[in-house]
């Protein structure tokens, strides 16, 4: 974000320290990239990048919905869970359809169709039990985060829900096949990546975003319609987890009660280390991006190195992010005087 | 420094305190002393330094240059509030206390009395009681701290002061927020204090109350010391001609007349809402009108639920002839009705953020084009309006909460103007704000009204309600009790219809 203050006292001395507040996460992926050349230059081989971009995908396009929710003070603990239930039935409609539509292309678009309405459906949900129940958003979507995770257990039986053999070989593409030369779910990543950036830095929906998020008494004051822009954050992270299932179902095939689990903490770490604010008012699409690579690249590279257990990789992402927050406390500020 | 030779030595001194922050001075050589025993008055315009020099003086801040010293020895201040051990004390404007705790574990947060390794209730109880009772505080320790009232958690502040030992208590704007009867109760207290020998500094931009408790004055412009005077030697008019260095003799604007022709812009007939019964007004284009009465009264609750800020449960609406169902805040700003907030910290401005969305946040959608917000436009209106409304800071980026009260009431302002309303309502204009920031706001909104915007102030500031609106609207307890007009405004009647001894037939 550069801002030209015309006339008026020339740079502040601020700018810079914003600058590499900005740039805090974008120097830690490189760190861990070098790191990652340095313990095995395999590293940066064409197929490891590729892979480690395809895998950032899920958390990346989860993420950058939940930079929203979060930027306007909320949260959203359901999402692991709602890719989950979405992939579940997902699934079941797909199979089911198998014997009208066939297995091609319209049973798939079919099963795409119906993950976004879901995804909207359970974002809504969330959205109006926050602002029109008045309930915390930890609460709701701790809720249906319970009820998501047990509604796939229940369809797949406690097993497995696995997709119709022939519909997968028309549906595999989509996570495995490339076009010039990125994988496709790296493409929708890319797409989700730059509609978010533009939605929240460049629209009054954003701007609604943050003076919520920042403070929710004044927003009101200022003519916004608070609910509505809260529950679209919410619809917004539905509508991303929509996309994120769409493309992990083809990866497996199935789904059952362990999948996604976890993805909502992964999401709002990558929120995190990208420097969006917790507590809501700040929000950065791009450090989410880079927060969400910077979590698959630890994996990564453990994967690659005996050094460190690949157990561990909890451990090491854990400490990014607790490191991250550390250096973005505002009043960590090089070479500025701190001021209480 | 010009002390007496017969006043007692000073309990704390400053001496040619400078600071800067980064580049920006906002002290030059500035010397204070408090004597054991006296109130001495900070007073000054908003950005003249009386904050940073209160935070010097209790070792919020550090000095650039220049000396602390305390009982005539030179002192360095431990940071963050440690100075308490050392007796000085800053109360905050925005009370200090933890909302969920009573009163007993507030006075006595961070070094409870032990007995065996456990709090020892009960003598902390009694202790409490005791301080309570002197000052004749009618509240319990046990009482939770989110249950009182704003002038008796002001109390609180001031127990836990003294129950610290507190020889020098410094407080910045306490009666800003307290009505005019606890004021008085806040005054007794003063006085017992100054009595046992405490040493006190208050900030105000209330100067006959200046005049009325403090011993001795100090007068900062523009972070420089103006001087140091008994306050006997001044009055309230010599005090605001040397905080803002100019004669002020025009505060208020001259009057232009309403044109009694004027079209009716705003007609309220019969509203009625949680805290208001059946108010009926109406407001002609280019008039100022005043809504006056106690803290309480429902004069905001009117006009937030004309603005669609607070449910209507009945009543009819008429603007610019048509009458207009419960509107949402955006539907009234469309239709040219805006409010801007008395709460400006807590409603009207994001603090953390740059003045230029705090700017054109509440006429955003003026500023989309092709679905993005036009950045360009955004900077223009923001140079416009820092000419138009003299908002000064040498950092156009920095933000909102950092800039004094005064320049975030102009922002406020502009903010509101920026979606260019017919009908502005300005609750309490010049709340916390000094006298030279005052008179511009005056005189802004005079100039408005002579536009042909109508302009509704709700104040409780008599002086200003009667030195700028045409006309007066009196409330109490939700009810109108009274119009005044021409020679009819002043405070005495005003008054009168305020508490409630007189009342007009309405109907």
């Amino acid at each position: 974000m550069t801002r030209a203050s015309e006339g008026m006292a020339g740079k502040s001395p601020r700018r810079v320290s914003i600058d590499l507040k900005t740039l805090g996460p974008a120097i830690a992926l490189l760190l861990l990239c070098i790191i990652g050349f340095l313990l095995n230059p395999a590293f940066i081989s064409e197929g490891n990048l590729t892979n480690l971009l395809t895998r950032s995908a899920f958390i990346g396009i989860i993420a950058v919905g939940a930079t929203f929710v979060i930027t306007a003070g909320g949260i959203d603990l359901s999402v692991g869970s709602m890719a989950a239930a979405i992939a579940g039935v997902m699934i079941i409609v797909m199979d089911n359809a198998v014997e009208t539509l066939g297995s091609g292309v319209p049973t798939v678009l079919l099963g795409c169709g119906v993950a976004i309405i879901l995804g909207i459906g359970a974002g809504w949900v969330n959205g109006a039990l926050t602002t029109k129940g008045k309930i915390e958003a930890f609460i709701v979507t701790l809720g249906t985060m319970g009820i998501y995770r047990s509604l796939v257990t229940y369809f797949a039986d406690g097993g497995t829900l696995s997709l119709n053999f022939e519909v997968r070989g028309t549906y595999r593409p989509v996570y495995y096949d490339s076009f010039l030369g990125l994988p496709f779910p790296v493409w929708v990543f890319i797409a989700v990546a730059i509609c978010g950036w533009l939605l929240l830095n460049r629209t009054a929906f954003g701007r609604y975003c943050t003076a919520i998020g920042s403070n929710e008494a004044v927003a009101k004051y200022s003519a916004i319609n608070v609910d509505r822009v809260k529950t679209l954050t919410y619809i917004i992270q539905g509508l991303c987890v929509s996309f994120a299932t769409i493309i992990y179902v083809p990866r497996l095939g199935s789904a059952s009660a362990s999948t996604g689990v976890l993805w909502e903490l992964e999401a709002i770490a990558a929120v995190i280390i990208g420097g969006t604010v917790l507590k809501g008012g700040y929000g950065r699409i791009g450090g989410t991006i880079l927060g969400a690579l910077i979590l698959t690249t630890i994996g990564n590279i453990l994967n690659f190195t005996d050094m460190i257990s690949n157990y561990l990789n909890g451990t090491m992402q854990g400490l990014i992010i607790i490191v991250a927050v550390f250096l973005q406390r505002s009043d960590w500020k090089l070479g500025k005087s701190k001021k209480s | 420094m010009h002390a007496e030779t017969s006043a007692p030595a000073a309990i704390i001194e400053a001496v040619n305190i400078s600071k800067s922050f980064g580049p920006v001075p906002v002290l030059f050589s500035v010397s204070m002393d408090v004597r054991p025993g006296e109130v001495h008055a900070l007073i000054g315009e908003n950005g003249a330094g009386k904050s940073t020099l209160m935070k010097i003086l209790s070792g919020f801040h550090d000095p650039t240059s220049g000396q602390i010293r305390l009982d005539g020895k030179p002192a360095s201040l431990p940071p963050n509030g440690a100075a308490e051990k050392l007796g000085v004390v800053l109360i905050h404007q925005e009370l200090n206390l933890a909302e969920q705790l009573t009163v007993e574990e507030n006075v006595f947060l961070g070094r409870g009395m032990k007995k065996n390794g456990f709090l020892d209730r009960v003598a902390m109880r009694a202790a409490v009681q005791k301080h309570l009772d002197e000052i004749g505080l009618d509240i319990l320790p046990t009482d939770r701290i989110s249950s009182l009232t704003i002038a008796q958690k002001q109390m609180v502040e001031i127990v836990k002061a003294v129950s610290r030992n507190a020889r020098i208590l410094i407080m910045d704007e306490p009666t800003a927020v307290l009505t005019e009867e606890e004021t008085l109760v806040f005054y007794r207290q003063v006085e017992k204090l100054k009595n046992s020998g405490v040493g006190i500094v208050f900030v105000s931009h209330k100067l006959n109350e200046v005049k009325a408790i403090a011993d001795r004055v100090t007068i900062l412009r523009d972070g420089q010391w103006i001087d140091t005077r008994p306050s006997q030697d001044l009055t309230p008019d010599m005090m605001a001609q040397m905080m803002v260095g100019r004669e002020l003799s025009d505060l208020y604007p001259p009057m232009q007349e309403v044109d009694v022709d004027a079209e009716v812009v705003l007609a309220v007939d019969g509203l009625c809402t949680a805290d208001v019964d059946s108010v009926s007004f109406s407001l002609r284009k280019g008039e100022i009108l005043g809504f006056s009465g106690l803290i309480g009264a429902g004069r905001t609750a009117v006009f937030e639920a004309i603005c669609g800020l607070a449910p209507i449960e009945s009543g009819t609406i008429r603007l610019f002839g048509r009458d207009v169902g419960p509107m949402t805040v955006a539907e009234a700003r469309n239709a040219g009705l805006a409010y801007l907030t008395k709460d400006r910290k807590e409603k009207g401005l994001l603090l953390n953020k740059k003045m230029q969305p705090n700017l054109t946040l509440f006429a955003l959608p003026k500023f989309v084009k092709n679905f993005t917000i036009d950045r360009k436009a955004e900077e223009d209106a923001l140079q416009r309006a820092i000419r138009r409304f003299d908002v000064r800071t040498l950092d156009p980026e920095i933000t909102v909460g950092k800039l004094s009260g005064g320049n975030q009431q102009k922002l406020l302002l502009a903010k509101i103007m920026e979606c260019d309303p017919k009908i502005v309502i300005i609750d309490e204009p010049t709340r916390g704000i000094d006298v030279g920031t005052k008179q511009q706001i005056y005189h802004f909104i005079a100039a408005l009204a002579a536009e042909g915007v109508s302009v509704v102030v709700i104040s409780s500031e008599m002086p200003e309600i009667i030195g700028i609106c045409h006309r007066v609207i009196v409330m109490r307890e939700g009810h109108i009790t009274g119009v005044l007009t021409g020679d009819h405004i002043n405070e005495n009647e005003i008054m009168r219809y305020a508490a409630g001894l007189k009342r007009e037939e309405l109907h």
